[in-house]
């Protein structure tokens, strides 16, 4: 085992260069390109045997990984945002190819407007795609999940592609101290890709992905993909153990942090649940019964393991960095959907935050967990909010002011 | 192709290997060139198919097919077959296959992805050299979905949606010649009305590695409207008044294999098709007539 210093990007790459892969179908785009060009030099050098190819978008990027998966090779591909959505049609349409594959998301806020900052928007549209979705917060847990990805994508119950998913600039640009496994102990750990005699060959044709006439069998095989994703459930938890036997390190599909005797917890993915932890350390230094739980698997969704989290607290801060327009984070209705009519379930306070990078600073936290508190004594959950302060609408209202007068000036 | 070279009727195969009862329409001018393109490109191959008309030859439990099928979508299948062609590739190198298994990667679309959504995916594997045949079958509108106008149209045209007197006003677009500007290993239209110099074409593009389109006109009975028993006569008079030249492009070199003579009026081929029926009635479309021949002389007066 080596220790480095890696960008989450560079995480990225080791996990793709010592999980062994084959081929790296690739597209570039801001901030997921430093993972391609590493590996594209790494393939240069010989020191990672495998095929790189620029494909001409990441509709047709996601196309060639899985064909190349099907076919029955090791794939890695990476991409962000706007590159995400542009293969969304072949993200939910080779789940049913049932190739797995893994491909690390650095997240990026979409447009409109454009910025290069991150959300979770991106990644959370290729929710319902049957992609298995692990959500990491530090570089470590980057590489780390890329090796628990290919274990728990291609095990013959589950056959489903992954997605590793790390925040733009907060990770993806960070350098942090990362032990990389020992390549040696990776082999054993992740074996060859077995492809259970799905593949193209000349000698035993098969068909892929064909039409199906009515709901019956399109109702049975998109099932089926659901099913799949459920067992990787107990599939991850198994990995996970291996994985922490081999390497000494736990991913839980459900982090706690400070949980156990906690009346109040936050609850968040990504990068930002680190400055969360920093939150619920100092809060308990002034006596706060304060914790985090962070799902670091989102699909399959780990249900059980949130109740068990979750029930008997008195609240849960969601903090959600995405936005479902119209009607609000992702993460508080999928928690409340699965709290839902069970005893000790929790008050949920909603929060939208961290929405294209906009940082969420210490105080914010201690202010969400004072809302947290006085909303648990009356028992009244307050309207979802965005977390925005005064003095940033302040800011903003010079910037229209300023956009005004230019457009005023340039219509004279 | 361990075949003799086909140099007459009698050196087609006679054996035909791709299945019956499929989906397509009676007298469809593109499974008759998928057949006789599939006797020569055989059951090692696999087709990675873009959305078309041809998405359902291979509907669960059933494919033609002996070979390998992969329905990608419709702008992406020749990224679909890059995949994989570099994973064969991969196994081969790494000693994880063998040659045996190995196949030769075709892509199977409509004129809506060939000359529309997929161009994108197209030029870029033609760029990066894929080793790879790209098999259109052009039915000259989005047949699958009831015949609207698409990038292949041929002006005048009456489609679902160019309805008006003048028909499709737009130009068909020139594929072989977008390929040919990509230079390409190789290049050819073809007909399934004309079996010998398709079987020519095919034979010479097996013996090719990288990328080669076979460009097919397919007649489309429901989409063009006319009887299905006349199928080869309208692929026949397609090729004998020049509308749809047969060419090849190889070595940098574009050859006419076929070059009519004499030429017949284009009205022979355009009468026999409800869908250019209005420049004929209820008054004769003179001015349209004659620009649509004057485009087809103009043609064949630069490349003869």
């Amino acid at each position: 085992m080596s220790r480095l210093l890696l960008t989450g990007n560079g995480a990225a790459a080791w996990g793709a260069r010592l999980a062994a892969v084959d081929y790296v179908p690739a597209f570039p785009i801001t901030p997921q390109t430093e993972i391609i060009e590493t590996l594209a030099a790494w393939c240069e050098a010989g020191t990672l045997e495998a095929r790189l190819v620029t494909l001409e978008s990441e509709h047709s990027m996601i196309t060639a990984a899985a064909a190349a998966a099907a076919t029955g090779v090791r794939v890695f591909t990476a991409t962000s945002s706007q590159g995400l959505l542009y293969a969304m049609e072949m993200i939910y349409t080779v789940t049913g190819w049932r190739a797995p594959f893994v491909l690390t998301n650095v997240s990026r806020a979409l447009a409109a407007p454009v910025t290069l900052e991150p959300d979770h928007t991106d990644v959370l549209a290729a929710r319902d795609s049957g992609f298995l979705q692990l959500h990491c917060s530090t570089c470590q847990e980057v590489v780390d999940s890329v090796l628990l990805a290919y274990r728990v994508a291609e095990h013959a119950d589950v056959r489903l592609p992954a997605i590793v998913n790390e925040d733009g600039f907060y990770l993806s640009f960070t350098r942090e101290p990362v032990d990389l496994p020992d390549a040696n102990a990776v082999r054993q750990f992740l074996p060859p890709f077995e492809t259970q005699g799905i593949e193209f060959r000349a000698s035993r044709p098969v068909s892929q992905a064909v039409a199906v006439l009515g709901g019956t069998p399109y109702s049975y095989f998109r099932y089926e993909v659901h099913l799949a994703a459920n067992r990787a459930l107990a599939v991850y938890e198994e990995a996970a153990n291996a994985f922490a036997r081999a390497f000494g390190r736990y991913w839980p599909a459900v982090e706690t942090y400070r949980a156990d005797d906690a009346e109040i917890v936050f609850f968040m993915i990504g990068a930002f649940a680190t400055k969360a932890k920093d939150a619920v350390d100092r809060l308990r230094e002034s006596g706060w019964k304060i914790g985090l739980v962070r799902p670091r698997l989102l699909r399959p969704y780990p249900e059980a393991a949130l109740r068990e989290a979750l029930l008997g607290k008195r609240a849960a801060i969601v903090i959600d960095q995405n936005l479902s327009m119209g009607q609000g984070g992702v993460l508080a209705s999928e928690l409340a959907a699965a709290l839902y009519g069970r005893a000790g379930q929790p008050l949920l306070i909603r929060f939208i935050a961290g929405l294209g990078g906009r940082e969420i600073a210490p105080e914010e936290f201690y202010e969400m967990a004072k809302v947290a508190r006085g909303a648990a004594d009356t028992g009244v959950a307050p309207t979802p909010r965005l977390l925005y302060t005064a003095n940033e609408l302040r800011e903003l209202r010079k910037l229209q002011a300023i956009a005004h007068a230019e457009r005023a000036g340039s219509a004279r | 192709m361990n075949e003799a070279q086909i140099r007459s009727m009698k050196d087609l195969p006679s054996t035909h290997l791709l299945g019956a009862g499929t989906s397509m329409c009676a007298g469809c001018g593109g499974l008759q060139a998928v057949h006789e393109v599939y006797d020569l490109v055989g059951g090692r191959t696999i087709f990675v198919n873009a959305a078309s008309c041809m998405t359902l030859l291979s509907t669960y439990p059933f494919t033609p097919f002996r070979g390998g099928w992969l329905y990608t979508s419709m702008a992406s299948a020749p990224a679909g077959a890059q995949g994989v062609r570099d994973a064969l590739d991969i196994l081969l190198r790494k000693g994880r296959m063998t040659a045996e298994d190995d196949m030769t990667a075709v892509v199977l679309a409509g004129d809506g992805a060939s000359f529309g959504m997929g161009l994108s995916s197209t030029s870029a594997a033609i760029e990066r050299g894929l080793d790879f045949l790209y098999l259109c079958y052009d039915n000259e509108g989005y047949g699958n979905t009831g015949q609207q106008a698409s990038g292949a149209t041929p002006h005048g045209a009456r489609t679902s949606t160019t309805v008006g007197p003048r028909g499709y006003v737009g130009r068909k677009k020139d594929l072989f010649g977008i390929w040919a500007a990509h230079r390409p290993v190789y290049a050819a239209t073809v007909v399934a009305a004309e079996p010998l110099d398709l079987a020519k074409k095919i034979q010479r593009a097996m013996s090719m590695r990288g990328p080669r389109l076979v460009h097919a006109l397919a007649p489309c009975p429901t989409g063009w409207d006319f009887d299905p028993k006349d199928t080869v006569e309208i692929g026949r008079l397609a090729v004998r008044t020049g509308i749809f030249p047969l060419k090849e492009y190889v070595d940098g070199k574009i050859v006419h294999t076929v070059v009519p003579r004499p030429r017949l009026p284009v009205e022979d081929y355009l009468r026999l098709q409800g869908r250019f029926a209005h420049l004929f009635a209820p008054t004769r479309n003179e001015q349209q007539l004659t620009e649509i021949q004057a485009g087809v002389d103009e043609y064949w007066r630069e490349v003869t």
